[in-house]
């Protein structure tokens, strides 16, 4: 028996594509925004803020990283949703997967700041700058462009995993081809068309990561080095 | 005339292990004085307590009018007045040159960026590197980028500068283009204290040379006791250094 590869009935659903690769894409999108923003800033308290507060950035990092991103999918979408308040489903996966990379940018960007020579912060402190300055105008930037390719993979790594949010009913790309595949039955077929559907989210997902690190370090573009 | 430094038996200890054995010197404003002495003898450690940098556990210490010793000083206030230099030149590699240099003056004192931008042309070319401007520290040579950190300094006007063993990882002919900008620096009567193995920069611009050992000041006068010290520990070290 011969099998018989038949995309056209695969392709005949591109709508759904379409929508499901969108969706991913600003899922993604959102998701690296409020990523880098809550990582930066739990990295900055994990490494000069008061003890207490070092504690808790610890236990969120840690309990983020040695639990699994659908358990805490499923516990915060229909957490929210049990509480009484009524948000949309995609909206729940962001924070989901915000507080979820959060916890992993945390990690990187701490080791960019820790691998800031001492004498950069004692400069910064004998021309008169406050902790607060130091951390803004000296410390984040090098460390961020230090990291930096770190980064930009394990936001790669964050798109594909967000296929895993189908199963709490969200409709990313893996969602929408598992309603294809349930329709046609042609199960390769759409895991060929998934696959380079995915190839070039990945592909996206580094080109921007590419174009911030322009717009964020401008050294690196007149310099022409690169990251 | 007023001493605008002024230390009285100064103590400082990192743990069990006493660094600085009871300093006293003073330097009037206007000044040079060289701090000279063996590895280990102290030399840094005093430079940092006098940005407070360390803090120190006895005796007293005045910096243009701040008193180091006490708790609640008013550091902001004490950092505009004092700048320092050091060996390895922290320059901020995101920033250019112009941006290091007008990074403080706007942060610390408020100050418009072409403002700013203004101050730090005329720091710049001081230093003389008008034509750098607008390049990045890994762009260029580390005696370029000393002055740099000079200029940086300069930018906020201090009342007094202190350098220490800023030409000690420079080759022999960026050092000379540092030293010629102490040289104008002094010259322009900022008072100066710097920590240096450079004794023949010492005996040309030093008002006053203070020899240190074992944490403590083991003789001080004007340069002339590097020509003829009156300690054989002096007579020591300076043959020493001439050696190499
Ligand atoms: N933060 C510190 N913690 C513990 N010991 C320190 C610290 N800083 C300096 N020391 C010790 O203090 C002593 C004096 O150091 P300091 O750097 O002041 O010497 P120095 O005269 O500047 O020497 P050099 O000519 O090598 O620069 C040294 O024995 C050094 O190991
Ligand atoms: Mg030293």
């Amino acid at each position: 028996m011969t099998y018989e590869f038949d995309f056209a009935a695969v392709l005949e659903y591109w709508p759904l594509l379409v929508q499901g690769t969108w969706t991913t894409l600003r899922l993604t999108f959102f998701c690296t925004i409020f990523g880098i923003l809550i990582g930066a800033f739990c990295a900055v308290v994990r490494t000069g803020g008061p003890g207490w507060a070092r504690h808790l950035v610890g236990l969120y990092v840690e309990f983020i990283r040695n639990t699994p991103l659908l358990i805490q999918s499923y516990f915060l979408i229909f957490g929210i949703a049990s509480m009484g308040v009524r948000l949309p489903i995609l909206v729940g996966a962001t924070i989901a997967l915000t507080i979820n990379i959060g916890a992993y940018t945390t990690e990187i960007v701490r080791a960019g700041i820790e691998s800031i020579h001492r004498g950069q912060l004692e400069a910064a402190e004998c021309l008169g700058l406050s902790r607060v300055q130091t951390y803004l105008h000296v410390v984040i930037r090098p460390a961020l462009e230090r990291v930096y390719p770190a980064l930009a993979s394990q936001y790669v790594l964050l798109m594909l995993a967000s296929s895993i949010l189908s199963s709490v009913g969200v409709e990313e790309l893996f969602g929408m081809a598992n309603r294809i595949q349930s329709d046609t039955f042609r199960n390769f077929e759409v895991f060929v068309v998934l696959g380079v559907l995915y190839l070039i989210l990945a592909v996206i997902v580094r080109a921007g990561f590419a174009l911030l690190g322009l717009a964020l370090f401008p050294r690196r573009r007149k310099l022409g080095t690169p990251l | 005339m007023s001493p605008i430094v002024e230390l009285k038996d100064v103590r400082k200890s990192f743990g069990a292990l006493e660094i600085l054995k009871g300093v006293t010197f003073g330097v009037n404003k206007g000044e040079v004085a060289a701090i000279i002495g063996q590895s280990g003898s102290g030399k840094s450690t005093a430079l940092r307590c006098m940005d407070r940098l360390e803090t120190i556990q006895g005796g007293s210490m005045v910096i243009c009018g701040h008193r180091l010793q006490d708790s609640n000083i008013d550091l902001k206030a004490l950092r505009r007045d004092v700048g320092i230099v050091f060996q390895s030149y922290n320059l901020f590699p995101h920033l250019t040159v112009a941006e290091n240099v007008m990074l403080a003056p706007r942060l610390v004192k408020g100050i418009a960026r072409a403002e700013a931008r203004t101050i730090a042309e005329a720091v710049i070319a001081k230093v003389g590197l008008r034509e750098k401007m607008d390049f990045y520290p890994e762009q260029l040579s580390g005696g370029q980028q000393q002055r740099v950190a000079i200029a940086r300094s300069l930018a906020m006007e201090p009342k007094l500068m202190l350098f220490d063993e800023v030409t000690s990882a420079l080759d022999p002919q960026l050092t000379g283009e540092v030293l010629r900008v102490m040289e104008q620096l002094a010259a322009d009567g900022m008072t100066m204290i710097l920590v240096t193995h450079e004794m023949g920069f010492a005996r040309k611009v030093a008002d006053k040379v203070i020899y240190m050992k074992d944490g403590k000041v083991h003789e001080m006068g004007s340069s002339d006791i590097l020509r003829s010290p009156s300690t054989p520990e002096l007579a020591d070290f300076i043959s020493e250094a001439a050696e190499h």
